[in-house]
């Protein structure tokens, strides 16, 4: 039986860079886990890939048994796979619940033609999104926000609307790219907070992007460590912790004479 | 009601029309063309030959005239609309002439540059207000639907809308094929009205005043593209008697709005959410 989420020598160049170079990895099915490193050090193209943003150039991403790396993005999304983005790629003049309703239209059925005349199934339909996107904006904690433009919200709250609209595509596999990223300390502490729960109530396999050692400690049981488009470790927090390689990236190799 | 009035009245509903279809792809699908002109000569012209040549009564005519734009829109669409941005705005100009290009030297069909005569004048007060009241229900009422969130989620993130499972050249092909139908129903329509049709009523300066009305009307606003066919139609009929510097005055009319509101009268809000703004509770 393969891993619920695997992927295998998953290769990416750029040109003469290699940006990632034969990661390997696997998720059982209901992890929380980590993927942690230095700024460039090839994370967010992990996700990239996965997602089908790009193709890779060899090795291959299997996601409950299917191969995702044919696959256009739109299809990787259809298969359950949701994810956020490191800088928030939210619709910025769109409302607050426009979003998340966004997303979440796919899984309610009503025609194009129904959409068009406004009958038939189109009012139970539009009341089920509604339904479905307060409700997830108020699991994230933004319902009385929900009629205000997104690009108006503070920064925090704009990362907690994209966990939301990911949240609206009833994925399996949920990719979070440094959630916490430009949040203070007392936002990244509930911001932990949630993830934790998402995580559990929504039954889910999280993967979370994040270069600050301490907050994927806290809450990965699983952590991925990479640098330079390699990984250089893999394991608990502890392990991870008191790894020779984790430590020379995150602070510089030993200086002998 | 003076023939004059009414004139203008049918008018306006046939230039709405367009506009409504140029302001989905626009506006809101986020696609800059300058070729919609085409679509319009396309309808006219399918109408004209079906009535005229072939005696087939004149609403199934006008509804076959905007199924063949569709059919070209769809054609085109497929192959050119995976260019983004002013890349497919040049390549439209080019399709818009093209199409133009092929009416005036396909004599055998379509006589040519000395134009069509003799259409029926079927577009009447009652027949262009029936059109434009249904199409605009229509239209309205997908841009309050699954397909309007998904193009307006295209024309802002185009990446982020692929990533949440949008199909996104379906969805550009989608919108496109729609706005080619109600450009296509508007052109047989102002073949009913004026009788007569040409292909140089179809250039490249109506396809720019198609995309000149929605954005002075406001990208993403439906009403603020109503409101600008209003305005360009109006004005531009207020100074037919100086005609000659009509097009100065319309020039003028853009820069003013350009310079006072470059976001177009309405922004990207509606009639209604104005109306219903101050009722609102404030977040």
């Amino acid at each position: 039986m393969s891993a619920f989420f695997e992927l295998s020598g998953v290769t990416k160049n750029f040109g003469g860079v290699q940006a990632v170079s034969n990661m390997t990895f696997s998720l059982e099915k209901g992890e929380l886990a980590g993927l942690m490193g230095p700024n460039g050090a090839g994370k967010t193209t992990v996700f990239n890939l996965v997602t089908g943003v790009y193709d890779p150039d060899e090795g291959s991403i299997l996601f409950k048994g299917d191969n995702l790396v044919p696959l256009k993005t739109y299809q990787v999304t259809a298969r359950g796979v949701a994810r956020t983005f490191q800088n928030l790629r939210l619709f910025q003049r769109s409302t607050v619940l426009e979003n998340v309703m966004t997303a979440a239209q796919h899984h309610v059925p009503y025609s194009f033609i129904e959409g068009i005349t406004h009958l038939g199934r189109w009012r139970s339909g539009e009341k089920a999104i509604r339904d479905k996107s307060m409700a997830l904006l108020e699991r994230v904690g933004l319902a009385d926000r929900a009629e205000q433009a997104a690009g108006t919200l503070p920064y925090g709250h704009q990362r907690r609307l994209e966990i939301a609209r990911a949240l609206a595509l009833d994925p399996e596999l949920l990719l979070l790219d440094e959630p916490a990223a430009g949040m203070n300390a007392e936002e990244v502490t509930s911001l932990n907070v949630l993830i934790r729960e998402i995580h559990r109530d929504f039954s889910l396999t999280t993967l979370v992007i994040e270069h600050h050692m301490d907050l994927v400690m806290e809450i990965c049981p699983h952590i991925i460590c990479m640098n330079f488009g390699a990984k250089i470790a893999e394991g608990t927090p502890e392990e991870i912790q008191n790894h020779p390689e984790v430590l020379k990236a995150y602070l510089g190799e030993e200086e002998d004479e | 009601m003076s023939g004059y009035t009414e004139g203008i009245l049918i008018l306006l509903c046939i230039n709405a029309i367009a506009a409504m279809g140029v302001s989905l792809l626009t506006g809101f699908t986020g696609i800059f063309s300058l070729g919609h002109a085409a679509y319009m000569a396309l309808g006219a012209y399918t109408t004209a030959i079906l009535t005229v040549q072939h005696g087939v009564h004149w609403l199934p005519a006008i509804l076959l005239g905007g199924v063949v734009a569709v059919a070209v829109a769809y054609f085109i669409g497929v192959p050119t609309l995976k260019l983004m941005g002013d890349y497919y705005a040049i390549a439209s100009i080019g399709l818009g002439e093209a199409i133009r290009l092929i009416l005036e030297n396909w004599q055998s069909v379509t006589r040519g540059a000395r134009g069509y005569p003799g259409i029926d004048p079927y577009t009447t007060l009652p027949v262009a207000l029936a059109f434009f009241v249904v199409l605009a229900v229509f239209m309205f009422n997908i841009i309050n639907s699954r397909f309007g969130r998904a193009c307006k989620a295209c024309r802002d993130d185009y990446i982020a809308s692929s990533l949440l499972g949008f199909h996104t050249a379906r969805i550009r092909v989608l919108s496109l094929m729609i706005s080619a139908f109600y450009c296509g129903v508007s052109g047989a329509l102002l073949g009913g009205f004026l009788s007569f049709i040409q292909p140089v009523m179809f250039d490249m300066l109506k396809s720019t005043e198609l995309t000149a009305v929605v954005v002075f009307g406001g990208l993403g606003s439906m009403s603020g593209s109503l409101l600008g066919t209003a305005v360009i139609t109006l004005v531009t009929e207020l100074f037919r008697p100086i005609s000659q510097y009509r097009m100065l005055i319309y020039g003028a009319v853009l820069v003013v709005i350009m310079v006072l509101r470059p976001e177009g009268i309405m922004g990207n809000r509606e009639f209604v959410s104005w109306v219903k703004a101050p009722f609102r509770r404030r977040a």
